[in-house]
Parts: structure tokens; C-alpha cells; sequence
């Protein structure tokens, strides 16, 4: 991996305008003793088991769902706005924009890196605009928090969501600045990944949540 | 996401110089030795504050007319009674039990252990305590708000904690504590995660799993514990503060009349909130034990002189004790009309835990029997915690029984189960791994005869206080009563009372012992060498204290197991694990 890295380097730094000198490749031993790549696996180890915990916080929703739906007679099936829908497509375009951005960053097409980038980060953003219209909808029919069981799920379980794409979001903020700044060097490659990974966990995460909605009602 | 970046940075840099100024050296460390320290001050602190509090508890069940200080010179009223016990039963939980076990002996020792300079994410380390600490501060501060602390006790079972008219420390004291307990969540997240990470990727060349202490393994076990069973008290919180604060009917039932007052909740379940609970909450004490399990078969074979018997045993039996206590949850609901058929399920799983905690007790004794044993006061505690451990598990034979928790579960008998195995035993757990390792973290010796003195009073008077609590449970005395003076079959119990209390205050005068023996040594102790106890393991192989970055720049290399004592042809009775082979 450390001679992939050492091999692409060149290529980032014809890319644009080189690299700043404090920039250096850190994946080395760095006198630890421990193997060439540690620091890498322990970034993508401590991603996967972050994800691990944000699925046993929804599952924990999910139990509660499915327990309370079948409680009482209070239960109104919602009607998913179709909104809905159209954000679910915003996202998953999101993502195939994200592996783009990654698979530029690795072949050193640093022009290309940016745009995929770029266009990550607005349809982020217009996923979140779209489901802060969607609560605006439900708002405007009269269905809040505390109407009805299910549509306090369904504000609960697509605000948890926004919430942790929020993160997601300014992982990526963060990124572009450095993208923009020239510094998205190889050393970063790490950070891009990570965030890759979650943010397509909370790609697959809503697809969860709307199959859940709809097919639990 | 920049303090990714910034724990990127540090956690490439083990070979960086230590820090120098006073905030980043001692207070906003990155340094995993110093957030153990910290962890372990905070879990001080915070174990005097729950002993306060369960002595002013034990006062008002001996002398129920008694007029106490703090109290304006009145009789403590039943409500104040119930926040104590909700307020001592969840900072001993959340901010003892949990907090110094892996958050302090497991930061300062895990690394080391291992062979690493630091924690995976050394950011991320020091804003887990942080985020601790402010978890404790607001707990703390539940105290002190309009109508005090909550009083549904450290379970938060609804609607009595969903509904802000039900007393009155359910108001804003209740919204405190659930907010307490989602920062600790997260802490307790971030911290799980550093500690699986460490163990997985920073192990130093050599290090094999089957090579790692059972100090390690322990705190690798409970730290899946944490990952899985914290986010799930987070959702349970964020519901419950919800049906609180928004209306909802998550847990809150309909029709609910609280002070001739109808409760505008509809359909809502209290049993749901108690299975997320208990979902946490059962795999909670073992992260509250397991690591007392670990400290106590590390403590047993140094003093004995010889390896851990059936080390492989042991980690299969915490494991074990890992995945069961996640299956188990509903033996903490058997008498919420819990389906018969259900019940049986959850009783057989509750009772095989049984099997691998047999398989613990078993191999401890086999690694004292026969050994050289050292009973230096590190091992006294050992020795009590095994003790406490099977008188405290016995009972939950009993107690894992349907038949027999529907009469024992509301009375003295859980009491007495819970304090001894999950309370006292993992206490003891903290008191070994304090006198086992306090020469290592300050570089001074105990005061031997303080500490035995204190183990003898601790020990004795913690039997003297929950031993009794079985018969008074068996014979029906219910917990969780400010008083029952009142009910004629509980009036010979009276005395009994009076006597545990008289117990329970010199239990916790003896604790002062403690403390002055801890800050007497640190000032005058006698200067610990770098391996007083002749152990193997690696942080024994380092300065007491050890260096910044923990090997001063050497590269520990892993040549043995944790547990070479007496090993026949060898000049020392011990061979450290950094000893290559001849």
C-alpha cells in the first residue's frame, strides 16, 4: 500500500500547483513498531465499529417501533409525501457522486476530484432541504410530532438521520475546503474513505428507514 | 471531523515530544495515562458523593424519626428518600462501576499492556472524559434544581419518570438526569470505540491475542458491551425525554390519572421502555464487573506465583459471559406479567450464565491452589472479590427463577444479590487494581499495613451489612421504602436495620482510611520500584511512572505469554514478556 501511495504521490502534486512540504505521506512505521498501514486500519476499524453503534441506536427505534405500532388503537398509518421519494433518489445520486470523488482522488484527477466534490455536497445539502420540505408538508396537512404514534416515529427516524447526514456533511465541508485550498493530499486519502463509508452507511441507512415506513404502516 | 484530524495527527505521533504547558499536560491531555488518572479521580469523587448519599439512606431506615444535618434540622421526608436511592444507585452505576474499571485502570494500562505508545484516537480519548465529566456535572446538578432530584429510581421506569407532575423531582431534576445520561452515552461510545480499535490495530509486534493479559481481554469484552448496549439507552433516553418534554406516547399508557389529574397520553407502554432499559441495562453490570474479573486473575496469579489456570478457558468464559448477557435482559422483568412461556426462555439463559462464571471461579482457585502465595494487599482484594463474587452470584440462582424473583424481586433479597456481585465485588475489583497498580501510575508505594487494615474492615462490614438483607428479603421486607414502621410484620426487622446501618457508617469511616492511605502515600510513600510485585506484563518493563510516550522510544517486542512464573529452568520465578526466547 505504501509504495501505491509513494507511486501516486506525482501524480497530486502535477495536479495542482504541488504540495505544501508539512504535507507528508504519514503512513509509515514513525518509530512505533507497529506495521506500515496501522494508521490507516485504525481510521477505517474505528469508522466500522461508529457504525456499528449508530445501527444498534436505530434498532433500538426500530424495536420501538414495531412494538408500538402494535399497541393500542391509536395507530394511524402515514401517508408517505412523495417528496419522500425524490429525496431517496438525491441521496443515492449523492453517493454514486461520492465514489466518483473517491475514484478521482485515486487516479490523481484532481479537476475531476473537486467537481464529483462539489456535486456530493449540494445534493447533500438538497437532500436535507428536500426533507426539511417534506416536515414542512406533514406541518401544513396538520401531522406534527404528537399527533399520532407513527407520525412520531416518522419525525423521530427521519430527523435522527438528518442528524447524523449532518455530520456526514461537514465531514464533507471540511473536505472540500481542503480540496479547494490544494491540500487534499494523500494523507487525506484516509479521511476521504472514512467518510465515503458513512456516508453511504446513511445512504443504506434511509433506504432502511423509508422501507421500514412504508412497508410497516 | 478536524478532531479526526487532530487525533490523526498525535496518534502518528508516538515519537512526539510530551507536552510541557500546564492545560495540555494535566487537564486537556491527550495522553492516555493522564485520562486514566482523570477517570479514576472523577470515579473517586464520585464514589464518595453515592456513599454519601446511601448514608443518609441507611439513617433514615434505622432512625426513622431522626433529625440529620443538611436536612434544615426536619425529618428527611420519604421523597428526599427516593432521590437518594435514584441518585446514589445511578452515579454508582454510571460514574463508579462504569468509569474507573475501563475508563481508568483500562486507558492508563490497556496501551501499555499491549505495547502501544497511545489509545488508537488520542482526541477522541480525552473528549470522552470530558464528555464524561460534564455528564457528571449535570447529574450532580439534578440536585440542586427546582423540587431536586429525581426519585424513580437509577431504572427511570414510566410513566413515573415520563410524567413531570408525578413528584417532585420529576420535573426538572428528571429532564437532568436523562440529559446526564445521554452525554455519558456518547463518552461512553467514544471510549468503547478507542478501546476496541486499540486492541485490534495497535498491538505491538508479538502481541497475539492468546499473548494479551485477561486485563486486556476484559477490557476488549466490555468494551463491545459499551458499543452495543450504550446507543440503545441513547434512543431509550431520547424517547422518554420526548414523551416528557414534546407529548408523545412513547411509553406513557392512556387514561393515566396522576393527582386526580387525567394525563393527556394516549396508547403508550412502560414495559417497552423497560426491555430497552434492561437491554442496556443487563449487559451494564457486567461492564461494571468484567473488569474486576480481569484485574482479580491478573491480581491472583502475580501473588500466586503462577500462570492464570486455564487461561484459554478464561477468555472463552468471558465471552461467554459477554454474549449471555445480552440474551437476558427479561429476567429483570419477570414480574411485569411477562408471558410464563417467555419467562422460562429468558430464566434457562439467565441460569447458564451460570456456567462460564463457574468456569471463572473455578480456574481462580485453581490458579491460587498450589501456588507461592503472596498475600501482599493486592492480593487480599482479589481474594475478596472472589469471595463476594460467589456469595453475590449464589443468589442469582435464586433470583434467575420465576417462580422464586415474583415473591424475592421487590424485596431486601435483590438488595443484598445486586450490592454484593455487581456492587461491592466489582469495588474490590477497583480496590486490587488501585493497589496493584498505584506504584506504577505515581511512582510510590501503598502503605501496606493501612491497606490491610482497611481491606479487613471493608470486607467483614460489607458481609456484616448485606448478608442480613437476604433474611429480611426472604421474610418480605420490601425495598425501596423510606420506612416501614408502620407494618407489624416488619417490626421485629427494626433492629435489624439499626444494626446494618451501624455497620454501613463504619464501612464508610473505613473508606476514609482509604483515602488518607492514597494521598499519605503520594506524598510519603516509599519510591516504587520498576517492578515491585515481580510481575511478567508489559507495563512492568517501564518506569514507574512511565514515560510520555510509555517505552521512551524503545519498541517493546512480544516473545511469551502474560503468565511465565515459575517456570522450571529459569533463574527468576517470573520471565517478562519482552524477554526473548534462549
Amino acid at each position: 500500500m505504501a509504495e501505491l501511495l509513494t507511486e501516486r504521490q506525482p501524480a497530486f502534486a502535477t495536479g495542482g500547483g504541488g504540495l505544501p512540504p508539512s504535507i507528508s505521506d504519514e503512513i509509515n512505521d514513525g518509530g512505533t513498531g507497529l506495521p506500515p498501514g496501522t494508521e490507516r486500519r485504525v481510521y477505517h476499524t474505528g469508522m466500522w465499529l461508529a457504525l456499528i453503534a449508530i445501527s444498534m441506536f436505530f434498532i433500538a427505534f426500530t424495536s420501538a417501533y414495531i412494538v408500538r405500532s402494535g399497541l393500542g388503537d391509536d395507530w394511524q398509518a402515514l401517508s408517505l409525501p412523495p417528496l419522500l421519494w425524490l429525496n431517496t433518489l438525491v441521496l443515492l445520486a449523492s453517493s454514486a457522486t461520492l465514489d466518483a470523488t473517491r475514484r478521482a482522488l485515486l487516479g490523481g484527477q484532481r479537476v475531476a476530484c473537486n467537481r464529483w466534490l462539489m456535486a456530493t455536497v449540494i445534493l447533500g445539502a438538497a437532500f436535507l432541504f428536500g426533507q426539511y420540505r417534506v416536515w414542512q408538508d406533514l406541518a401544513a396537512a396538520g401531522v406534527f410530532l404528537i399527533t399520532n404514534p407513527s407520525s412520531s416515529f416518522f419525525y423521530l427516524l427521519t430527523a435522527s438521520h438528518a442528524l447524523h447526514l449532518l455530520g456526514g456533511l461537514a465531514a464533507l465541508g471540511y473536505i472540500s475546503i481542503e480540496a479547494l485550498r490544494f491540500r487534499l493530499g494523500p494523507a487525506k486519502r484516509t479521511l476521504v474513505e472514512v467518510t465515503a463509508i458513512y456516508w453511504h452507511f446513511m445512504d443504506g441507512l434511509w433506504i432502511y428507514i423509508m422501507l421500514l415506513l412504508w412497508l410497516w404502516r | 471531523m478536524s478532531q479526526g484530524t487532530a487525533a490523526h495527527g498525535s496518534a502518528a505521533a508516538h515519537v512526539h515530544q510530551a507536552p510541557t504547558g500546564f492545560w495540555k499536560k494535566y487537564i486537556f491531555s491527550v495522553d492516555h495515562k493522564v485520562i486514566g488518572i482523570q477517570y479514576w479521580f472523577l470515579a473517586l469523587a464520585a464514589v464518595f458523593v453515592g456513599m454519601g448519599l446511601s448514608l443518609y439512606m441507611r439513617l433514615r431506615l434505622a432512625w426513622p424519626s431522626g433529625e440529620f444535618p443538611f436536612f434544615g434540622g426536619a425529618q428527611m421526608t420519604p421523597e428526599m428518600y427516593l432521590a437518594l436511592v435514584t441518585m446514589h444507585g445511578t452515579i454508582m452505576v454510571f460514574f463508579v462501576l462504569t468509569t474507573a474499571p475501563q475508563g481508568g485502570f483500562g486507558n492508563y494500562f490497556l496501551p501499555i499492556q499491549i505495547g502501544a505508545a497511545d489509545m488508537a484516537f488520542p482526541v477522541l480519548n480525552m473528549l470522552s472524559f470530558w464528555v464524561t465529566f460534564v455528564a457528571f456535572v449535570v447529574m450532580v446538578a439534578a440536585f440542586f434544581v427546582e423540587g431536586g432530584a429525581p426519585i424513580g429510581s437509577w431504572v427511570a421506569y414510566p410513566p413515573l419518570s415520563a410524567i413531570p407532575s408525578a413528584g417532585p423531582g420529576q420535573g426538572m431534576g428528571m429532564n437532568m438526569w436523562i440529559i446526564s445520561i445521554a452525554i455519558f452515552c456518547l463518552g461512553a461510545l467514544l471510549g468503547a470505540l478507542n478501546f476496541i480499535a486499540t486492541t485490534l490495530d495497535m498491538r505491538a509486534r508479538g502481541m497475539s491475542l492468546m499473548r494479551m493479559p485477561m486485563t486486556c481481554w476484559v477490557w476488549f469484552v466490555t468494551a463491545v458491551l459499551g458499543l452495543l448496549a450504550f446507543g440503545v439507552l441513547l434512543a431509550a433516553g431520547i424517547l422518554l425525554l420526548l414523551d416528557r418534554t414534546a407529548g408523545t406516547s412513547f411509553f406513557v399508557p392512556g387514561g393515566l390519572v396522576i393527582s386526580e389529574q387525567l394525563i393527556d397520553h394516549k396508547g403508550g407502554s412502560p414495559i417497552l421502555w423497560q426491555h430497552l432499559f434492561w437491554f442496556f441495562g443487563h449487559p451494564e453490570v457486567y461492564i461494571a464487573i468484567l473488569p474486576g474479573m480481569g484485574a482479580t486473575s491478573q491480581i491472583l496469579a502475580v501473588f500466586s506465583r503462577k500462570p492464570v489456570y486455564g487461561y484459554r478457558a478464561m477468555v472463552m468464559a468471558m465471552c461467554g459471559i459477554g454474549l449471555l448477557g445480552f440474551l437476558v435482559w427479561g429476567h429483570h422483568m419477570f414480574i411485569s406479567g411477562m408471558s410464563p412461556y417467555t419467562s422460562m426462555v429468558f430464566s434457562v439463559l439467565t441460569l447458564s450464565i451460570g456456567v462460564p462464571s463457574a468456569i471463572k471461579t473455578f480456574n481462580w482457585i485453581g490458579t491460587m491452589w498450589g501456588g507461592q502465595i503472596r498475600f501482599h494487599a493486592p492480593m487480599l482484594y482479589a481474594i475478596g472479590f472472589v469471595s463476594l463474587f460467589i456469595s453475590g452470584g449464589l443468589s442469582g440462582i435464586f433470583l434467575g427463577q420465576p417462580s422464586l424473583d415474583l415473591y424475592l424481586h421487590d424485596t431486601y433479597f435483590v438488595v443484598a444479590h445486586f450490592h454484593l456481585v455487581m456492587g461491592v465485588a466489582a469495588i474490590f475489583g477497583m480496590f486490587a487494581g488501585t493497589q496493584y497498580w498505584f506504584p506504577k501510575m505515581f511512582g510510590k508505594m501503598m502503605n501496606e499495613t493501612i491497606s490491610k487494615i482497611h481491606f479487613w474492615i471493608t470486607f467483614l462490614g460489607v458481609y456484616a451489612i448485606f448478608m442480613p438483607m437476604h433474611y429480611m428479603g426472604i421474610v418480605g421486607h420490601p425495598r425501596r421504602y423510606a420506612e416501614t414502621s408502620g407494618v407489624d410484620f416488619l417490626a421485629p426487622l427494626q433492629p435489624m436495620h439499626v444494626f446494618i446501618s451501624y455497620a454501613a457508617m463504619i464501612v464508610i469511616g473505613a473508606q476514609l482510611l482509604f483515602l488518607f492511605n492514597i494521598i499519605w502515600s503520594l506524598a510519603k510513600g516509599t519510591k516504587a520500584s520498576d517492578n515491585p510485585w515481580e510481575a511478567t506484563t508489559l507495563e512492568w518493563s517501564v518506569p514507574s511512572p512511565p514515560p510520555f510516550d510509555n517505552f521512551g522510544g524503545r519498541v517493546p517486542v512480544v516473545y511469551r505469554g502474560p503468565y511465565e512464573y515459575s517456570r522450571p529452568g529459569e533463574a527468576k520465578d517470573f520471565v517478562m514478556q519482552d524477554e526473548p526466547m534462549k
